[in-house]
């Protein structure tokens, strides 16, 4: 269990507050209008916004003051995810090798790990000779590796067109779950939600909501959440 | 086609700008002069001090900027701001300042004398290349952390969750690719050095070319010689100057410096330290000529005003004649055509410039036009540097919208680019008023006596050992150059926005 005990973060002059439990092994979706503060929220959780005031527990440890990498993390941003100008398996073998020395051992799961996320003969490429799409992939693929409980995803798919979106979604949630991973995914769009998500966490007004079913969320918002949906 | 051929023009006049003031040189010159051993030893040290002014200013660089790049502390965006004045600080004013903190008598000799170190001597190659650095650290400092702030901040976030070194994964990289073209920007502005060499420099150990084609000029009058030192000069430079504008990227403006990139590395005491250190050498000069100027105010000489008046008319003049001809010439071709004023030597251009109106005028009576027709030469690549990117981006943006419109011609830059344009422009044009306000290169040679610059009659009061007024004169020189400087700036970026 993901809980936040009456956090506050803050980042600049925005605050973001939050009182709510994410359950373990599900997938929960962040839903909200664009600057309500979702990403706020997972940077929160992942510990690159300060947090002012309640703690952060993971499975009922504190997780409040350790640094990013020593949280049970990993994270999926917008863009920017994998480095230029080292190659795919260079980018991805960073989940186990972070000092870029690789061993034979660890350079052969990645080669697994690239072969279940479809990018199977591609680990010399460079980013840049990849499409969105397959960057996408590499970037889930080192997320996966990464063996960390939970998984935030802060819309890293917004840039493909609506099928590919679909389905690396599809992708990433059964990927996921078969590796027994908590997810929480930003999302703007409802639809995603309905897609995959067990649970939504609604963010508006400088609050996160507390966690509702899918369906429940998407056919009686809160008020809050009429209009933007 | 209007458009271009304005451009051709333009690019026509600074060729003929740069060529007819060599040719006439050689012309009268009679040819070429061997170069003797001194004019070697002279190109040797200009290469060699060259090289070690833009290492050590890029070396010194690099922990700076990372300090100032991860840090927030109070002042960080004045500090900023205040790490330009160097650049726009004039030359002679700066080493006024340098001797004060370096100098024989200097605060720093003050404190080593008594814990019986021996005294440092700022004359020679080791002072050429310590004022090399305090001009340059500045703007290495501004360039490279320009670098840092164009890594996406998402970078530092997947670099901190996987616990990455983020030197290789991201600063390395940046360095690779930025350190490079600093360090030939820099390079290329050692080469020309005349008022360091002419101040600190000097004798058999420490002369520049430039400083050689004045000696050649001034104490011998061979122009043959000067014309084969100004070919040299010219081949270095524009070498130099080519590979500074393949390394170089992006404009030098150093938007959005003070967004502050949240990182999770690095020590807090490291940090401080090195942005002390670099903000105690860069100001405590400034601070000497502010504790010395303000008494020596009151000992100026009563012709100081008028040298002032006309060293504030040539900064306009070359800022007016040198927007005149950038705008036009904001295309690569006009920017690499421009880099042939700053490969020139200022001193053969001036001189040529004089030989070629000596049959018609009084060569003294147009020493102040000539002096500012210089400045505009050697500010054009700087000043293209920095409007060149707005001038592209200016006509990709709206150049199409324009035409669909129906505007060209003065209208189409009146409406579409003009208002992209005022905050380069304004910066662009601070830059050469402060630049030509402060210059000391060829008013050196063909002044008449009471007819001078202000920095030359600084430099003949440092010469006469009258320090206070020297002093006095420099804080008047300051005031006027970073006034000059901050009133173009504010202006291009009121409204700017709009």
């Amino acid at each position: 269990m993901l809980t936040l005990e009456k956090a506050v973060f803050v980042q600049g002059d925005y605050q973001l507050s939050a009182d709510v439990e994410f359950e373990v092994g599900k997938v929960t979706a962040v839903l909200g209008p664009s600057g309500a503060g979702k990403s706020t929220l997972l940077g929160g959780i992942a510990g690159f916004v300060p947090l002012k005031q309640g703690r952060l527990r993971w499975n009922g440890e504190d997780i409040s003051d350790l640094a990013p990498a020593k949280r049970p993390v990993s994270m999926l941003f917008q863009d920017n995810n994998l480095f230029p100008h080292l190659t795919v398996m260079q980018n991805v073998a960073l989940a186990c090798a972070p000092q870029l020395r690789p061993s034979t051992e660890i350079r052969d799961k990645v080669e697994e790990m690239l072969d279940r996320v479809g990018l199977a003969g591609m680990s010399a490429r460079k980013p840049s000779a990849l499409s969105g799409g397959q960057q996408s992939r590499a970037t889930l693929a080192r997320a996966l590796l990464l063996d960390r409980e939970l998984m935030l995803m802060d819309e890293p798919f917004s840039a493909l067109g609506p099928a590919l979106k679909a389905e690396m979604l599809d992708l990433s949630v059964g990927l996921a779950q078969a590796a027994g991973r908590t997810l929480v995914m930003v999302t703007h769009d409802p639809a995603d939600a309905e897609r995959v998500a067990d649970a939504v966490a609604g963010v508006a007004e400088g609050r996160v909501w507390p966690l509702q079913e899918t369906q429940t969320f998407l056919c009686a918002p809160p008020t809050a959440f009429t209009s933007y949906l | 086609m209007a458009q271009r051929l304005v451009s051709i023009t333009a690019a026509l006049v600074v060729a003929g700008l740069v060529i007819g003031p060599v040719t006439a040189v050689l012309w009268r010159g009679g040819g070429f002069a061997a170069l003797s051993a001194a004019d070697l030893a002279a190109l040797r040290f200009t290469v060699w001090q060259a090289f070690w002014s833009a290492t050590l200013s890029v070396c010194l660089a690099i922990p700076v900027a990372r300090a100032l790049s991860r840090r927030t502390f109070w002042g960080r965006s004045a500090l900023i701001s205040v790490m330009g004045a160097p650049f726009i600080l004039p030359v002679i004013v700066a080493i006024l300042g340098l001797l004060a903190v370096f100098g024989g008598n200097g605060v720093v000799n003050a404190v080593l004398g008594p814990l019986g170190i021996p005294k440092l001597d700022i004359y020679g190659a080791q002072g050429v290349i310590l004022a090399h650095v305090f001009f340059n650290l500045p703007l290495a400092v501004r360039l490279i952390l320009q670098g840092w702030l164009q890594i996406p901040s998402e970078r530092f976030r997947v670099a901190a969750s996987l616990d990455a070194p983020v030197f290789w994964l991201l600063e390395w990289p940046m360095l690779r690719r930025i350190a490079p073209s600093a360090f030939a920007v820099i390079f290329v502005i050692c080469l020309g050095s005349f008022a360091v060499a002419l101040t600190l420099g000097g004798g058999p150990r420490a002369t520049t070319v430039e400083l050689a084609i004045y000696q050649a000029f001034k104490f011998d009058f061979d122009l043959s010689k000067a014309a084969s030192l100004a070919v040299v000069q010219l081949c270095l430079g524009l070498s130099a100057g080519t590979v500074a504008l393949l390394l170089s990227r992006g404009d030098m403006l150093g938007a959005g410096l003070d967004r502050v990139v949240q990182r999770w590395d690095g020590n807090r005491l490291v940090d401080a330290l090195w942005i002390s250190a670099a903000s105690l050498f860069l100001l405590a000069p400034l601070c000497a000529i502010l504790v010395a100027g303000l008494p020596g105010l009151f000992d100026l000489p009563s012709s100081i005003w008028p040298a002032a008046l006309r060293s504030l008319l040539i900064a306009l003049g070359a800022v007016l004649l040198t927007m005149i001809l950038a705008l036009p010439l904001a295309t690569k071709a006009g920017e690499a055509a421009s880099l042939l004023g700053i490969s020139v030597s200022g001193l053969v251009l001036g001189t040529g410039l004089f030989l070629i109106v000596q049959p018609f005028v009084r060569p003294s009576s147009v020493a102040l036009p000539i002096t500012m027709l210089v400045n505009v030469l050697m500010a054009l690549p700087f000043v293209l540097r920095i409007l060149r990117p707005s001038v592209q981006s200016a006509k990709e943006d709206f150049g199409r919208l324009g035409e669909s419109l129906g505007l060209e011609g003065w209208a189409l830059w009146r409406i579409a680019y003009f208002p992209r344009l005022r905050r380069p422009m304004g910066f662009a044009a601070g830059l050469t008023g402060a630049l030509a306000m402060g210059d000391l290169g060829v008013i050196t040679l063909f002044s008449r006596p009471g007819e001078g610059t202000l920095p030359l009659m600084m430099y003949d009061l440092m010469g006469r050992y009258q320090m206070e007024a020297a002093y006095g004169a420099a804080l008047l020189l300051v005031a006027l150059s970073v006034g000059l400087f901050w009133a173009f700036d504010k202006g291009g970026r009121v409204n700017a926005d709009a």
